[in-house]
C-alpha cells in the first residue's frame, strides 16, 4: 500500500488523533500523529490485516527547536510497505507513550532516546540511560547541550 | 645476540661470562613481557590480526594473560571513554609492580578524531595512567606495534634495578635540582 | 538516578541462593568492552543484563559538526571490522537525495569491495567464535587468508581496516591492473580454507555437542525484536536484503540466500548460526565471481562527483545489507552543507537485545557461546 492510502484508511478509524500527511519533500513522506492516541494506532498498524507492520525499523529522537519528536520508521514483511510516523512533545513536557509492548525492539531505542534527546516515554519498564554513565548530566544530542568541565576528576574538554 | 654466535667457539680458559646482574636481569624482563588482554575498538583488531601467523607478535617472548596480577604491561588500544576510563584505572592499579603501558592508536594518544567534538571521549589515556610508549596510527599497521615493543624492550633495557636511589639522587644533584 | 533504585527495578525476586556475577567490561571473550551482569543458580544462568556504553564516542553529535564527506572516516568507525559495508548505505541515502545516478563501473566495484570485506566478516565471526569454544587452529588459518584480503584492500584503498573508499557518486580511485587476478586467487583460497574448517570446526563432534540446542531463537521472537542478519536467517526466515529490497545492481547476481535448517539440533540454534555464516561466505564468492566476469573496465569512477554536496532540505531513511545485518541510517538535511541529524541504526545495538530472553536456562559457559554467535561488535552498539 501506499503511504497516502494508508494515511487515509487510518484518518477514517481515528479522525482527529491524525494531524498531518506531509510529503512535500523529495523523499520519505511521513504522517504526523498526536501523542494520546499513539498506542493505540501501533497496535492497529501492527495487528490489522491490511497493514501489518510488524517490524519496528528504527526509533530516534529528533530536536526540533522548541520541541522534542520521536520518529518511528515500520516495515511490514508479508506486504513489503513502509511508514514513517512522527510525534512531537514541547521540551517543557516532553512525555510520549511507550511502544514497548507491541514491538520489543522499541526496549533499548527509546532507553536511548531518553539518554541522549531527553524523552521521556510513559509505561517503559526501565527508563534509565544506556549510553551514557548512570551519574551523567544533561541530554547531549540537544542543540543547547552545554558540555561539563569536569566528569569525576577528569577533564572533559 | 653476538653472544649466541660463538658458542661453538668457547673462549679460552674454560668459557665464563661476565656482565653486571642488572644487564641479565633486564635482558630476561625485556625478552618475556607478558601482555593484558584488552582490547576496546578498532586498533583490537589489527591487534588480533598482529599475533594471527602472518605478523607474529609472540616470538618477541609476549603471551597474553587474562589476569592483571600476571601481567608486565598493558596495550590501551582503542577509544577511552569516561565510562571507562575508571575500570582503566582500577586495572592498572591492580597490576604488580615493574609495569608498563603501551597507548597504541591516535584515540588513546590524544583523543583520535573525537578531539574536538566527542563529549564523552577522554582526549588521551595519559590524563589517567602513566604511558611509557606511544604508537601512532588509526589504526597503527602491525609493524608499528613491533617497534612500539621494541621501544620498550630497549626503555627497560636501560633501567635500573640496583643502587636506584643514589642513582636519582646523583642525578639530581648534577642538574642543580636538590642541594645535597 | 543512583545505582541502589536501579537494582530495584530490575531485579524481581532476591534469592539468597543465587549469585550475582559480573562478566567484563575486561575479559577475553566478550568481543569488546561489554559488562554483563550476570545471575547464576549454581551454574545455571537464570538472568542476564547488559550493560553498554563503554565505547559510546558521540557518533551523532560529531556529525553535526562536519560537513557529508568529512563524515565518512567516522562511519567506517562505526562496525570497524567490514567497514564498506558501512558506508555504502550513507553514500546510497545521499545520491537518493541529490539524484545522483553512478557510472556502471562504480556499481560494480562497489559490489565487489563489500563482497569481499563480507567474508573478511564472517571469517572473524567464526574464528572468534571457535575460540570461544576452544578451538585456536581456525582462528590462525581464518586470519592468514584475511591477510590476503586486506592486501587487496590496501592496494584499492590506501588503508588495511578503514578506508574511506565510498563517496558521493563514485569511489575515490580505480581499480588496479591486477586487481582481477588477485581476486579471483584469494577466492580459490578462501574456498580451500573454508572446506578445512568445515571439516575441522564446524562438522566436528566435540564442537557440535557444545553448540547444538543452545541459545534457541524462534522466529517470531527475532521478528519481535527486530533481528537482522545471519541471526534472523539462523531461525529459517529466508530474509536478506539483498533480494528483498534490491539496491544497487544486485539483481543480475545468481545467488542463494542460507537460512538455517536445525541440521544438527534446534532450528534457531547457535550451530545455526555458524553454518548460515559458512554458507554466506560462499554465495560471497560466487557474487564476486560473477561481478569481475560482467564488470566494464572502461570508465571514470569519479565522473559523476557533484560540485557540492548540498542535498535539498528533507529526510531520508537508507539500509542496506552488512555482513551483521540490516544496517540503516537516518539523516535529516536541512539544506546546507552540514547535516541536521544523522542517526545510525546499529544492527549489533538491535541483535543484543535479545540476549536476556535466550541466554535463560543454560550453563555459564554456553552464555558466552550465546553472545559469540550473535556476532557483535561493540562500535555499533555504542557508536
Amino acid at each position: 500500500m501506499l503511504p497516502n492510502e494508508i494515511y487515509n484508511n487510518l484518518k477514517t478509524e481515528f479522525g482527529d488523533a491524525i494531524i498531518e500527511y506531509n510529503d512535500a519533500q523529495p523523499t520519505d513522506p511521513f504522517i504526523l500523529i498526536s501523542t494520546g492516541m499513539l498506542f493505540d494506532i501501533c497496535h492497529t498498524l501492527r495487528d490489522n490485516e491490511e497493514f501489518l507492520f510488524d517490524y519496528l525499523m528504527s526509533l530516534s529522537g529528533m530536536d526540533l527547536g522548541e520541541n522534542v519528536g520521536v520518529v518511528y520508521h515500520l516495515y511490514s514483511m508479508k506486504y513489503k510497505h513502509k511508514l514513517v510516523l512522527k510525534v512531537v512533545a514541547p521540551k517543557t513536557d516532553p512525555k510520549v507513550p511507550s511502544v514497548e509492548m507491541i514491538w520489543r525492539s522499541a526496549d533499548w531505542h527509546e532507553r536511548e532516546a531518553y539518554d541522549l534527546m531527553g524523552v521521556i516515554f510513559e509505561g517503559h519498564h526501565n527508563m534509565i540511560r544506556i549510553l551514557c554513565p548512570y551519574d551523567w548530566e544533561g541530554f547531549p544530542l540537544r542543540k543547547d547541550y552545554k558540555v561539563p568541565e569536569i566528569y569525576r576528576g577528569m577533564k572533559v574538554s | 645476540m653476538g653472544l649466541l654466535n660463538r658458542l661453538d667457539d668457547p673462549y679460552e680458559g674454560g668459557g665464563i661470562l661476565m656482565g653486571t646482574v642488572e644487564d641479565l636481569l633486564n635482558w630476561g624482563r625485556s625478552k618475556s613481557d607478558y601482555y593484558l588482554h584488552f582490547g576496546l575498538a578498532c586498533c583490537a583488531i589489527e591487534f588480533m590480526a598482529m599475533n594471527a601467523s602472518h605478523f607474529d607478535f609472540m616470538r618477541f617472548g609476549t603471551i597474553p594473560r587474562t589476569s592483571p596480577r600476571q601481567a608486565d604491561f598493558i596495550m590501551i588500544t582503542g577509544t577511552v571513554t569516561f565510562k571507562m576510563a575508571d575500570r582503566i584505572k582500577i586495572l592498572y592499579e591492580q597490576m604488580a609492580e615493574p609495569k608498563y603501558v603501551i597507548s597504541v592508536g591516535s584515540c588513546s594518544n590524544c583523543g583520535g578524531p573525537y578531539f574536538e567534538h566527542g563529549y564523552h571521549v577522554l582526549k588521551g589515556v595519559d590524563r589517567i595512567i602513566p604511558v611509557d610508549v606511544y604508537i601512532p596510527g588509526c589504526p597503527p599497521r602491525p609493524e608499528a606495534f613491533h617497534e612500539g615493543m621494541i621501544q620498550l624492550q630497549k626503555k627497560i633495557n636501560e633501567q635500573s634495578i640496583f643502587n636506584k636511589r643514589k642513582k636519582l639522587k646523583a642525578e639530581l644533584k648534577k642538574n642543580n635540582l636538590i642541594s645535597k | 538516578m543512583s545505582d541502589k533504585k536501579r537494582l530495584d527495578l530490575e531485579y524481581s525476586t532476591h534469592d539468597s541462593d543465587k549469585m550475582r556475577i559480573n562478566v567484563g567490561p575486561q575479559h577475553p571473550s566478550t568481543h569488546g568492552v561489554l559488562r554483563l551482569e550476570v545471575e547464576v543458580d549454581g551454574e545455571i544462568v537464570s538472568e542476564v543484563i547488559p550493560h553498554m556504553g563503554y565505547l559510546h564516542r558521540s557518533f551523532e553529535k560529531v556529525c553535526e559538526s562536519m560537513t557529508y564527506p568529512q563524515i565518512i572516516p567516522y562511519i567506517d568507525r562505526i562496525d570497524y571490522i567490514s567497514a564498506m559495508n558501512n558506508e555504502w548505505p550513507y553514500v546510497m541515502a545521499l545520491e537518493k537525495m541529490m539524484d545522483i545516478k553512478v557510472p556502471e563501473k562504480v556499481e560494480y566495484i562497489r559490489v565487489i569491495a563489500a563482497e569481499l570485506n563480507r567474508i573478511a566478516n564472517h571469517q572473524i565471526a567464526v574464528a572468534t567464535f571457535g575460540m570461544d569454544a576452544g578451538a585456536f587452529t581456525p582462528f590462525l588459518y581464518f586470519f592468514r587468508d584475511r591477510e590476503y584480503i586486506l592486501w587487496i584492500f590496501e592496494k584499492l584503498s590506501g588503508a588495511r581496516l578503514l578506508y574511506n573508499y565510498f563517496r558521493v557518486g563514485g569511489v575515490s580511485g580505480d581499480i588496479y591492473p591486477t586487481f582481477k587476478d588477485e581476486c579471483l586467487d584469494v577466492i580459490k583460497k578462501v574456498r580451500k580454507t573454508n572446506a578445512e574448517v568445515m571439516d575441522l570446526l564446524i562438522y566436528n563432534r566435540i564442537f557440535i555437542q557444545r553448540t547444538a540446542k543452545i541459545g534457541i531463537l524462534p522466529a517470531d521472537v527475532a521478528l519481535s525484536y527486530a533481528c537482522s542478519g545471519p541471526v534472523f536467517r539462523g531461525s529459517g526466515v529466508k530474509y536478506d536484503l539483498r533480494k528483498d529490497e534490491t539496491y544497487s545492481i544486485y539483481d543480475r547476481f545468481d545467488f542463494d540466500i542460507p537460512v538455517g535448517k536445525g541440521e544438527v539440533g534446534v532450528k534457531g540454534d547457535c550451530w545455526d548460526r555458524n553454518i548460515v555464516r559458512m554458507h554466506e561466505m560462499e554465495q560471497s564468492c560466487k557474487i564476486i565471481e560473477q561481478a569481475l566476469a560482467q564488470m566494464p573496465m572502461e570508465g571514470d569512477v569519479t565522473a559523476a562527483f557533484p560540485k557540492k554536496i548540498r542535498p535539498p532540505k528533507g529526510e531520508i531513511y537508507m539500509r542496506a545489507e552488512g555482513p551483521k545485518g540490516d544496517l540503516g541510517f537516518y539523516i535529516v538535511s536541512n539544506g546546507s552543507d552540514k547535516p541536521e541529524r544523522v542517526k545510525a541504526r546499529g544492527t549489533s545495538f538491535v541483535n543484543l537485545s535479545v540476549i536476556p530472553e535466550i541466554s535463560k536456562g543454560y550453563m555459564f559457559a554456553d552464555l558466552i557461546l550465546i553472545l559469540g554467535s550473535i556476532d557483535i561488535v561493540l562500535g555499533e552498539v555504542d557508536r
